[in-house]
């Protein structure tokens, strides 16, 4: 067993924006004891202390949290390569200096489309113009501008005008990312699901864009699964090279892997070593003995690990199927309904979709006043 | 997806430098040199850390050949050429003109 290469620190739910395209946990609120800011310090160094070489900082929104410096302080003295992934909303001069001076290698931002309108939509609140000046602020400290898209069935004919956009603000990197249908995005899939021909437009206009800006800018198209013959390389394999950490300090395989039934393994109550190499929750996919048929004697299985463990949980029920995405899985039918549905020349347009809600939070490192004092000293005057 | 662009060939005056999202650093864990970006991490072998080591952006790539020849006994400038060709292809390495 190999050592683990990438952390995936989801320091809080808490975000300001409410994409319904969201992959956090339906159940938000389970995440509102977060971890502190020792505790994170402590899961990064044994999280380096075993191999981890890269830490993503996300969230929902990492800025979020008050003690975000601190942490890209304490991974940055141990070597790791350190990347912020963020709405860029609680960006503020200052916060993005001190991040640099604390050695933060790379920061991601994410957009929702390429007009404010419709951005800020999908964001359910104005961001668009501090996306845009956050961008600047970036460039201006001297970090590449990487820009995150979330694509879907409502921003994907947009794609050639989100490509522009990103040339003009002089990104270095976009990636594209089709929705991944977990959590929230799970949620609202038939609204989100793009038709055949969206992605048929899109991925011409992407092939088209890599011609034209040649190595000024590396573009990143993440296919939709849905679409595909095969799955996903999910994670590169179950607890194979990277692992997330949830804000309640839950260690998990796959960030959407908090909604199988299966043991949890906390980083509270257990080391980052002991989870990764010891806990069942990791030993569970790991390899191919736990491969059922096609997957055990296909000669992918090796390429693709049998696809996403958390999707096939969510499409079949069961955990240990091959991913219905593949088109050689007997669960296939699901995934072809679902297509078929995006597809219906009926389908209505403009689906409503379930925003993702702000999550209610305990403020780590903050005080909490015990019940019953809260309750003496309300009015008493009824 | 592969571009259908003509690989472009990294020419001897051109200078090299590591693109200003990818790191280099040993990983003591398993004992080897690696380059980090926020999607990837590449192993590069002795041969290649010794030539990014002198990818600093000032030097061309003849000068690099020059640096490692008399540092070691063979070198290649066509190794070194393709080498630089392939981690720019990965996007790990950037070329100004000299
Ligand atoms: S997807 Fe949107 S709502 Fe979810 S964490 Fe990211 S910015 Fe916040
Ligand atoms: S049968 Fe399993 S291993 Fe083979 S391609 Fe499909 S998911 Fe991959």
């Amino acid at each position: 067993m190999d050592s683990p290469y990438g952390l995936l620190a989801e320091l809080t739910y808490a975000c300001p924006l409410q994409c319904a395209y969201c992959s956090n946990p339906l159940a938000l609120d389970e995440y509102r004891e977060e971890l502190t800011t020792q505790e994170w310090q402590r899961v990064i160094t044994e999280a380096a202390e075993l191999g981890v070489l890269q830490l993503h900082l996300s969230g929902g929104e990492p800025l979020q949290r008050r003690d975000i410096v601190e942490l890209v302080q304490t991974a940055s003295d141990l070597g790791l390569y350190t990347n912020l992934i963020t709405s860029a909303i609680g960006l503020s001069e200052r916060r993005a200096e001190q991040l640099r001076e604390a050695g933060l290698d790379h920061v991601q931002i994410s957009i929702q489309a390429d007009q404010q309108n419709l951005s800020d939509q999908i964001a359910g609140v104005r961001s668009f113009e501090r996306k845009r000046e956050a961008a600047n602020l970036v460039r201006r400290l001297g970090w590449p501008i990487t820009l995150n898209v979330v694509l879907h069935q409502q921003n994907l004919d947009h794609i050639a005008g989100i490509l522009e956009m990103a040339e003009d603000m002089g990104a270095d990197r976009i990636e594209l990312a089709n929705t991944q249908y977990y959590g929230w995005a799970g949620l609202n899939r038939s609204g989100l699901m793009p038709s055949r021909e969206q992605l048929r437009h899109a991925e011409e206009v992407v092939r088209e864009a890599r011609e034209r800006v040649g190595d000024r800018m590396e573009i990143i198209y993440v296919i939709p699964d849905y679409y595909s013959r095969y799955p996903k390389p999910c994670m590169d394999g179950w607890a194979s090279r990277q692992f997330t950490v949830t804000p309640n300090g839950d260690a998990l395989p796959c960030p959407a892997a908090q909604s199988l039934p299966l043991p949890k393994a906390n980083v509270r109550e257990h080391s980052v070593a002991w989870i990764w190499q010891d806990s069942p929750l990791f030993n569970e996919y790991r390899g191919t003995d736990w491969m059922p048929e096609p997957c055990q004697s296909c000669d992918r299985k090796e390429l693709d690990f049998g696809g996403c463990r958390c999707q096939a949980f969510a499409l079949t029920g069961d955990a240990s199927r091959t991913d219905p995405v593949c088109h050689l899985s007997p669960d296939h039918g699901l995934v072809e309904t679902v297509v078929a549905e995006a597809n219906d020349p009926a389908r209505p347009s403009g689906a409503t979709l379930t925003p993702r809600p702000h999550p209610r939070r305990l403020q780590p490192r903050t005080v909490t006043v015990p019940l019953t004092t809260a309750e003496t000293s309300a009015p008493t005057s009824l | 997806m592969r571009s259908t662009r003509p690989m472009a060939i990294v020419e001897p005056m051109i200078v090299p430098r590591i693109a200003p999202h990818v790191r280099m650093r040993y990983d003591a864990a398993r004992g080897q040199h690696v380059l980090l970006s926020p999607e990837r991490i590449v192993v590069v072998n002795e041969t290649a850390t010794a030539v990014l080591e002198l990818c600093d952006g000032t030097r061309s790539v003849e000068e690099i050949v020059t640096e490692l020849r008399a540092r070691y006994d063979e070198v290649s400038e066509d190794d070194v050429r393709h080498l630089l060709d392939e981690l720019k292809a990965k996007h790990c390495v950037e070329v100004t003109d000299g």
